[in-house]
Order: structure tokens, then sequence, then C-alpha cells
């Protein structure tokens, strides 16, 4: 059951990035952009990650994708549908090269798996993890400042003069 | 009938970060661009957890890294849609082909 449920996910997940670049219109680029996340934090819920689960879909399908449509209606008289740039068939090339590197390098590696039974539940022992003493509190700290000076910066970059 | 293992998600992943990469290099509309790059980054988490699951499903690190890589794509999409606005402002439009003020 999950072998169907992953291939149900990974095609529409596949499919709708596709749409992303092949749709014309920029704001339905931007809905498949939205049914992409969504599929995604599918996905995590299939590797047992609840709590990144429902973070994906507060903060990419929440905010990121209403910052991008925000964006998008911002510059609505800009020209739509612009062709694709003339180095389409070298990036072809080149991401068709890439993929085929990474797929015979992830089939050839023997990764050792762990045998042992994934968390029930992730929430708690993550908190611990972030905010606990052996964890990452300081990273925690430093990605604050990171926020903090992203959202200055965008202000300050947006502000007329 | 296939058993799910650590190379599908991988090779999904894979999938996704090489049509993000090919937007990226080809779209002209730079709001697209953005777009890419979050297909990208999303790509880039979904094997982070894989190999967290699969290979150390106890101790959660990459869960750790996929919430800062989540953290950092917030920062990103925020500044980079503020530059875009401001160039914007400036020259009327989000083509790529426009955007070489920083052209020497």
């Amino acid at each position: 059951m999950p072998e169907l449920v992953f291939l149900l996910m990974a095609a529409v997940a596949v499919v709708s990035a596709l749409g992303v670049l092949v749709v014309r219109d920029i704001f339905r680029a931007a809905l498949c952009l939205i049914v992409l996340f969504m599929t995604v934090a599918g996905v995590y819920v299939l590797l047992h990650a609840d709590f990144i689960a429902v973070v994906q879909v507060l903060v990419y399908v929440g905010a990121i994708s209403v910052l991008i449509i925000v964006a998008i209606m911002l510059t609505r008289d800009a020209r739509q549908g612009q062709p694709l740039g003339n180095l389409k068939y070298v990036a072809g090339a080149v991401a068709f090269l890439l993929l085929a590197v990474i797929v015979y390098s992830v089939i050839t590696t023997a990764f050792t798996l762990s045998e042992s039974a994934p968390l029930e539940e992730t929430v708690k022992p993550l908190g611990k993890l972030l905010f606990g003493d052996p964890g990452y509190l300081l990273t925690v700290q430093i990605a604050a400042v990171l926020l903090l000076s992203a959202i200055l910066g965008a202000i300050a970059v947006i502000r007329e003069k | 009938m296939l058993t799910l293992g650590l190379v599908h998600f991988l090779i999904l992943s894979a999938v996704l970060f090489v049509i993000g990469l090919f937007g990226v290099i080809t779209q002209r509309n730079v709001i697209k661009v953005i777009m890419c790059l979050e297909i990208m980054l999303n790509a880039v988490n979904i094997a982070l957890i894989a190999f967290s699951q699969y290979i150390v499903p106890t101790a959660l690190t990459g869960q750790v890294f996929a919430l800062f890589v989540m953290v950092v794509a917030a920062a990103e999409v925020a500044v980079g849609i503020a530059i875009i606005f401001s160039i914007y402002r400036s020259r009327e439009s989000v083509d790529m082909e426009n955007f070489n003020i920083l052209k020497w």
C-alpha cells in the first residue's frame, strides 16, 4: 500500500513540477507549485516525518506560495508567457546528464541501512534536539537572526527612495 | 511489486532537482526562476529526510537539517521578491534579459 501511495504522489509531484515549467500563464504555474508542495508534504508523511510535513504545509503552502502569488499580482502588467531562453538544448543536455549521474550513483552505492524502527512521533525528540543541551540551540538562534536580517533587508530594498 | 526503499525517494528527489535546475537555467520570467529554485530546495529536503529515515531513523539529524533549509528558503524568497519589485519599479519588466544591472 505505501508503494502505491508513493507512486501516485511521485507521479503528481513530477507532473506538477513539469507544469511549473510548461504552463504559460504564470498564475497557473504558481498553482502547480502549490500542488507540488502539498505532494512533497505527503512524501514526508510517508517518511514518518510528521512535524516536517506540517511545517511544509505551513511555511511553503501557507507563506511562500502567498508571497509568490503577491509578487505575480504586483507585476501583473508585465508580458506573460515569455518563451524559453535560447539555452534550452544545452540546459536540457546538462540536466539529463546530471540526472543520469545521480541515478547511477544512487543505484550503485551500497547504503548501510539501519534496521531500527522509525520513531512513532517526532515532535518531542525534535524539540529536544533543537533546544536541548547537546543540540542545535546556537544554530536556532543564528537562524532567528538570519530571518530578522532577511526581513530588514527586504524592507530596506523595497522601500521607496 | 516494488518494496519502497531509500533508492526510490532519492530518485524522486533527483528528478525534481533536475526539473528545477532546467527551469532555473531556461526560464525568462524571474518569478518562475524563483519558483524553480523552490522546487530544487524541496527536492533536497526530500533527500535529507529520506537519508535521515533510512540510515539514522532515531537520530533525526536530517529532519533538523530540513528545518534549517526551510528557514533559509523563506529568507531567500523574501529577499528575492523584494529585489524583483525593486528592479521592476525601475525597469517595468520581470524578464531576465533586462536584469543586467550588475553586468560589467
